[in-house]
């Protein structure tokens, strides 16, 4: 025959753990929702992909047509 | 042959035992406060970014409270009023209330960084050691001043919400502080004077039994009077407007008057009619902060000057 006698201290444990298991669940839920509204807040957000791409490279005034010499293109 | 022996168990909380380690009736507080200095704000949050910047600032509060409890467990099984928490009733661990207490701590500020920003992290943080550490550890015991300075760590609340929002500190949210933190010793004095035996019994130091109750009834009008002007000037600042100053004109000459009345009276008078006067100003007291901070929010959203 099984024991089936719950001492009292059984339910106490039970209150602690049930009530962690809600906390953590809720972090877990919370954390989520944050990602979600962090992510829509932020935009159209790019890092650096190891290889430049235009839409990261900053605006530079436009250069003065005759800066560029012909030597320069040709070493490039 | 066969001992059988009986040991003494660690005693086993329930999950409401824990929950009662971080003062849930500070929290509310807390909680308002905070959410009042981030709603009022200049700068728009997302819902869901201030609710979860508030709770961590709660979860931060309720960790310093949890030390508290930890650091206060030998005169808190003195007083009658603190006899029944969780560790000096034996349900807690103090070692339990500890851990909580520290982990709480690092969570609540590494997660309201995350949310909120870093200003907004370590301010709480900073919250947290002034009340764990300078109040609990070093005033508390020390000097008949340490709720003053104590004051301090329940009124920067209102002050991280404000840095949630904007990232910084301005007049406004100083003078949120100051409301609070003006508010604080004659909010806590009027409660010594009828709660008379308690700190005596468990050796604080509190202004009623070092310097004696004539005195303290004297810092409460005092107090008072230098509480007026800064709950006024806040409602000439961004955040204030018509009816902020009309909550504030008409509370803070009720809390004078309170403060008069509680001057005015001998411990004769008190003890013969039961400390009436001083439960109604201590009372009073809560609806004074309650309510300032509530016409804060209303004249926030109703639009202030």
């Amino acid at each position: 025959m099984a024991l089936r006698t719950e001492h009292e201290i059984h339910g106490r444990r039970r209150s602690r753990n049930v009530g962690l298991g809600v906390v953590l669940l809720g972090f877990v839920a919370l954390v989520f929702g944050l990602t979600v509204v962090k992510v829509q807040e932020g935009g159209l957000v790019e890092g650096y992909d190891h290889q430049p791409r235009v839409s990261l490279t900053p605006i530079e005034p436009q250069a003065p047509a005759v800066a560029r010499t012909p030597v320069q293109e040709v070493t490039e | 042959m066969t001992d059988i022996n009986a040991y003494e168990a660690a005693p086993e909380g329930e999950f409401r035992d824990y929950v009662a380690l971080l003062k849930p009736r500070v929290m509310s507080l807390v909680v308002f406060t905070a959410f009042v200095g981030l709603f009022v704000a200049p700068v728009d949050v997302h819902p869901f970014i201030a609710f979860c910047s508030v709770l961590f600032i709660a979860l931060g509060g309720g960790a310093s409270g949890a030390l508290n409890m930890w650091y206060d467990r030998d005169i808190d099984a003195i007083m009658n009023r603190t006899q029944s928490r969780p560790i000096p009733s034996g349900r807690v661990e103090h070692s339990a209330a500890l851990g909580l207490g520290l982990v709480l701590s690092i969570i609540s500020v590494m997660m309201l960084g995350l949310v909120a920003n870093w200003f907004a992290a370590g301010f709480l943080a900073f919250t947290i050691f002034f009340y764990a550490v300078v109040y609990t550890v070093w005033l508390k015991r020390w000097t008949p001043q340490n709720i003053v300075i104590g004051g301090a760590a329940g009124a920067f609340p209102p002050m991280i919400g404000w840095a949630c929002a904007t990232g910084g500190i301005s007049i406004e949210s100083l003078l949120m502080f100051a409301l609070v933190f003006f508010w604080t010793p004659p909010h806590f004095w009027a409660l010594a004077l009828f709660m008379k035996e308690d700190y005596h019994n468990a050796g604080v130091p509190m202004l009623t039994v070092t310097h004696g109750r004539r005195v303290a009834r004297r810092h409460i009008f005092a107090y008072t009077l230098v509480l007026a002007p800064f709950a006024l000037w806040l409602g000439l600042t961004s955040v204030g407007g018509p009816l902020y100053m009309a909550v504030a004109v008409v509370l803070n000459a009720a809390f004078i008057r309170g403060g008069w009345q509680v001057l005015r009276r001998n411990e004769d008078a008190a003890i013969a009619d039961g400390y009436l006067v001083e439960r109604r100003v201590f009372k009073l007291s809560l609806y004074y902060l309650f309510l300032h901070f509530l016409a804060l929010l209303v004249q926030s959203w109703m639009g202030g000057w």
